[in-house]
């Protein structure tokens, strides 16, 4: 099947300041694009041709076909994990789930930012649900995805230089810190914990 | 600043040509930021002033700091650097390899880089160029092709092993030195190299470092 790139949730200014429409005609409409590209070029009279998405981010041996593949998802995950009005705090059984593990909002919250700066070089900081039912952070370099560990993905933070460099420079903790407090789209996550 | 010369105990920890990488082989703890080999506008316009500053004054001031703050109060405190960067990454010390490797990596492409680089290297290194590669273009075009696809953060390199010269790509902070390979050239491909200048078009700012800015001379002096 020929990949395409997904519709942004939002429109491209909608989360300035935070994130500047030129992020998005970068992030989005460049290296998405790109990454949608590159998979279409790749699996080409391949085996992958006829699979699915997630199919080949699972199946794929590392290389170029996982990178592309993992990279269109995980971007198109990451756009879900942003709203215009986001930030605030959980509710239900992820708000529980995540006081169980971090006792605080405001814990969860300092052990995502150190995990997400401490991400070194490219890569993905995610809040994952495990198959016990507890959630828990984990960092993945370069495409780095949680489909191929098994965990249910949450909520995550593309820590790639080119998802702030334009916004925020070299300063990736106020990166991060902006997503947590004016970003983050907790429904969205709340839907994946359900 | 007062920086000590050392004896090195082997030839491999032998202090590289170049200002910018000699300024740091031959400090000791705390380390400072070495300076650029050239003005801050000297690149421009394939690697810009504004580029230069965040790069040099800030990410590389980066690495820098955190290095001092990770060996402070260890037994790599003592080591010159590139002995630290090997001890480190042989022990698993990420924090301490990723820093300390970051600081060498990056003071050793300020000295791969000069005002009016590129054309041709001088005839020994050509000739060993020839040999490795079959032409100079043929080094060219390897050296971008493993520059534009080291997938994510990392390091595209011209390296001598042995006789032979070879181009290798490293992933974020990886650097020839723990492989045994002597490093000739660098090119940084993490995006805050380029991405001021040339956001996510890689391919066309490697392009105008080899051909504009690499610095020959730095590789023919790191030969020897």
């Amino acid at each position: 099947m020929e990949h395409t790139l997904p519709a942004l949730p939002f429109a491209m200014d909608a989360l300035a300041p935070h994130m500047s429409k030129e992020t998005f005609e970068y992030h989005y409409a460049k290296h998405h694009q790109a990454y949608v590209t590159n998979l279409n070029n790749l699996i080409k009279g391949t085996d992958f041709e006829s699979k699915s998405l997630e199919d080949i981010v699972k199946s794929a041996p590392a290389g170029g076909v996982y990178n592309n593949a993992a990279q269109v998802w995980n971007h198109t995950f990451f756009w879900n994990c942003l709203s215009p009005n986001g930030g605030g705090a959980p509710a239900g059984g992820l708000a529980d789930a995540i006081n169980k593990k971090w006792g605080s909002l405001d814990e969860f919250k300092k052990a995502f930012q150190t995990s997400a700066v401490g991400n070194f070089g490219s890569g993905w900081t995610w809040l994952v649900k495990k198959a016990d039912g507890s959630v828990d952070i984990v960092n993945m370099g370069a495409a780095g995805t949680p489909l191929t560990a098994g965990d249910k993905a949450l909520l995550c933070i593309d820590v790639w230089e080119h998802a702030y460099y334009i916004d925020y420079r070299n300063l990736r903790p106020k990166f991060v810190e902006t997503f947590l407090n004016n970003l983050v789209n907790w429904k969205f996550a709340e839907a994946n914990f359900a | 600043m007062n920086f000590p010369q050392r004896a090195f105990p082997s030839s491999t920890l032998a202090t590289s040509g170049g200002i910018s990488t000699a300024m740091l082989e031959n400090m000791s703890f705390p380390y400072e930021l070495p300076a650029l080999p050239y003005a801050m506008d000297a690149l421009s316009p394939v690697i810009s002033e504004n580029t230069l500053r965040f790069h040099h004054g800030k990410h590389h001031q980066t690495y820098i700091d955190a290095l001092n703050k990770a060996i402070d109060d260890t037994e790599f405190q003592a080591m010159p650097i590139k002995a630290m960067i090997l001890a480190s990454g042989a022990g698993g010390k990420t924090e301490i390899f990723n820093n300390a490797a970051q600081a060498w990596n990056h003071a050793f492409y300020w000295d791969s880089l000069c005002e009016k680089g590129g054309g041709d290297p001088s005839p020994i290194l050509k000739q060993m160029i020839d040999a490795s590669f079959g032409s100079v273009e043929a080094c060219r075009q390897e050296l971008l092709h493993a520059a534009v696809t080291q997938f994510g953060t990392g390091w595209a390199w011209l390296v001598l092993e042995g006789k032979k010269i070879s181009v290798m790509k490293t992933e974020d902070a990886d650097t020839p030195l723990t492989s045994g390979m002597k490093p000739l050239l660098a090119i940084d491909v993490w995006e805050h190299a380029y991405y001021l200048d040339y956001q996510n078009r890689r391919k066309d700012h490697v392009a105008g470092v080899i051909d504009k800015l690499i610095n020959w001379k730095f590789a023919a002096d790191n030969l020897a």
